[in-house]
């Protein structure tokens, strides 16, 4: 409110005019791919519209495949983050403060080792996972893990570092609690938007993972829309299009989400 | 669940229970997550950097990091490091322009809320649907293809120029733009309103109050981001991939063409030298961006 007066008082009409232009070019800049998406996928040879590409999109089976794989994917990925992070999350700051770092360094750790060097050097951990769980993309689930755990991590800490765990935790330890009723049934319910948020993120990042998937030949969604656009871009444009409007919708949600957590901490 | 909890809590085990939780060393919780993480992380890693020291037969060699040393890898490093300043460069400045346009409105305002889901979903989503965007806009029959070559005489049948470095470049942009209004935005918001009105108090003009407050109070921030932005765009892999099928300019193609063909001047597993130069590259930026983060956030919260 302040900052507004103060601005209000002085903005000249030439600095509201370039605030107003650099957002016009933005919104043309960011705007007009995704309109050159939609007018690719329904253009017809001859002028006119049609939305063949887009009901196609549920008929070609290798789309369908697709689609489905990296739902599970996707599904997979957010369960296996969630085993692995939370109660180690929860753990660390009840019973092994010192940790702290040395788990956040880890979770960090894939921002820097980028996506193509693991998938070089994974080869052998996958040759055994493929021995143990057979040929299926399903195997993709536990690198995604790992590439989602930056974001994840974050998500979660944020809502972790918004409660009282020790209280918490002595108060239902006191009462008898074991720890995994004090992770499961005091900690976690606490911390469902850090929860959400983490979940919605790897499902967006899952969806359109490129790397892995294309390198190690599994057909998930983006490799399918690549494969596609060879022989019917079309479709392939639709798919992309159709994809980026679900992973916003996500990541809006997530904003909400995000939204809520932090209109409580300011009220508090 | 609530009828077996209650008999525990007012059981007499409430005593036994806490001394077996302090007989197990709290370290074994950690052991789930430390077995993935080497697995996924740490064992890939480590197969990377032993691999590129390793020879045909095994033993140590040099021969795949002399290889980096040769025409094809030194002109993709050069390509990858010009396509990775230039879009980070322009990222950072279109976007600290952008959040600098977002910023005059209140934080719970439409625009803000909107622009920051907007650059969340376009800086985290996966590049080949961006990828896409662009041939769409830019490649045969597309959108602006027609207009362009109206207004600017430009090739009617597409733009060649989008499948290589100079469309790399525009494509890198769209998702680097937003990832800078997403780290940028937060040291935006964190200058005071009041070290403005000191300024003014001592007489400070809008330019002096930039020039010699703002901006270096900024410095740090900014210079971070655009690390983040370079390592960002040196580490993209999917969108270059999806817009440049044939040929590889940068170091991420290349490697992507030595774990297809398996032979790339002649040597296999070239790839293993080329990621662990990738992660030289990506782990020295990243080492500064943690250091100009700290030294941001002593000013600004």
């Amino acid at each position: 409110m302040n900052r507004r007066n103060v601005d209000g008082t002085r903005t000249s009409f030439g600095v509201r005019l370039a605030r107003g232009l650099v957002l016009l070019a933005a919104l043309l800049f960011f705007a007009t791919p995704l309109v050159a998406l939609l007018d690719f996928s329904t253009a017809e040879r001859d002028g006119s519209r049609s939305w063949e590409a887009w009901t196609s999109l549920l008929d070609d089976p290798l789309m369908v495949d697709a689609i489905v794989t990296s739902l599970t994917l996707a599904g997979l990925t957010v369960v296996l983050m969630l085993v692995l992070l939370v109660p180690t999350m929860v753990w660390v700051r009840l019973r092994l403060p010192k940790a702290t770092r040395f788990v956040e360094f880890m979770c960090l750790l894939p921002l820097t080792i980028p996506a193509l060097v693991l998938v070089v050097g994974v080869t052998n951990v996958f040759t055994w996972l493929t021995y143990f769980f057979g040929d299926t993309p399903l195997v993709l689930t536990f690198a995604y893990v790992v590439l989602v755990l930056p974001y994840a991590y974050r998500a979660v800490d944020a809502s972790l570092s918004g409660l009282d765990t020790t209280t918490l935790s002595e108060a239902a330890r006191s009462l008898g609690a074991g720890w995994w009723t004090v992770i499961l049934r005091v900690v976690v319910p606490n911390i469902w938007p850090g929860v959400f948020g983490a979940a919605f993120i790897s499902i967006a990042l899952v969806l359109g993972e490129y790397t892995f998937a294309s390198l190690l030949n599994y057909e998930t969604l983006p490799v399918a829309i690549v494969l596609t656009s060879k022989s019917d871009a079309s479709l392939s444009m639709a798919a992309s299009l159709a994809s980026i409007l679900f992973a916003a919708v996500l990541l809006v949600l997530l904003s909400l989400f995000d939204r809520g957590r932090r209109t409580q901490g300011g009220s508090r | 669940m609530t009828t077996n909890q209650t008999p525990t809590a007012t059981g007499g085990r409430t005593s036994g229970r806490p001394s077996r939780g302090r007989a197990a060393a709290p370290a074994i919780g950690l052991v789930p997550f430390v077995v993935y993480m080497t697995i996924f992380l740490v064992v890939p890693t480590v197969t990377v950097v032993v691999g590129a020291f390793q020879g045909p037969d095994g033993g140590f060699s040099l021969e795949k990091i002399k290889a980096l040393g040769g025409e094809t890898a030194l002109g993709a490093l050069r390509e990858s490091l010009l396509l990775s300043v230039s879009s980070a460069l322009i990222g950072a400045v279109a976007g600290a322009l952008l959040c600098w346009a977002v910023l005059a409105s209140p934080p719970a305002s439409l625009l803000r809320r909107v622009t920051t889901a907007v650059c969340g979903v376009l800086a985290q989503f996966g590049g080949v649907t961006l990828a896409f965007a662009w041939v769409a806009t830019l490649g045969f029959n597309g959108l602006l293809t027609g207009l362009l070559a109206d207004v600017l005489g430009t090739d009617p049948n597409g733009a060649s120029w989008l499948y290589g470095l100079p469309g790399l470049v525009l494509v890198y942009t769209y998702f680097q733009v937003p990832l800078m209004v997403i780290v940028f935005l937060p040291a935006l918001e964190g200058v005071r309103p009041q070290w403005r009105e000191a300024a003014a108090n001592l007489g400070a003009s809008t330019w002096q109050y930039w020039w010699q407050v703002g901006f270096p109070l900024l410095r740090p921030a900014f210079l971070g981001s655009a690390l983040l932005l370079f390592a960002n765009a040196f580490a993209a892999y999917a969108t270059a991939a999806a817009l440049v099928s044939q040929g590889s300019p940068i170091t991420p193609l290349l490697i992507r063409a030595s774990l297809t063909s398996e032979v790339v001047l002649g040597q296999s597993d070239f790839g293993y030298a080329l990621a662990l130069q990738m992660v030289l590259v990506v782990s020295v930026v990243m080492a500064a961006y943690a250091w100009l983060l700290r030294r941001t956030s002593r000013w600004l919260q």
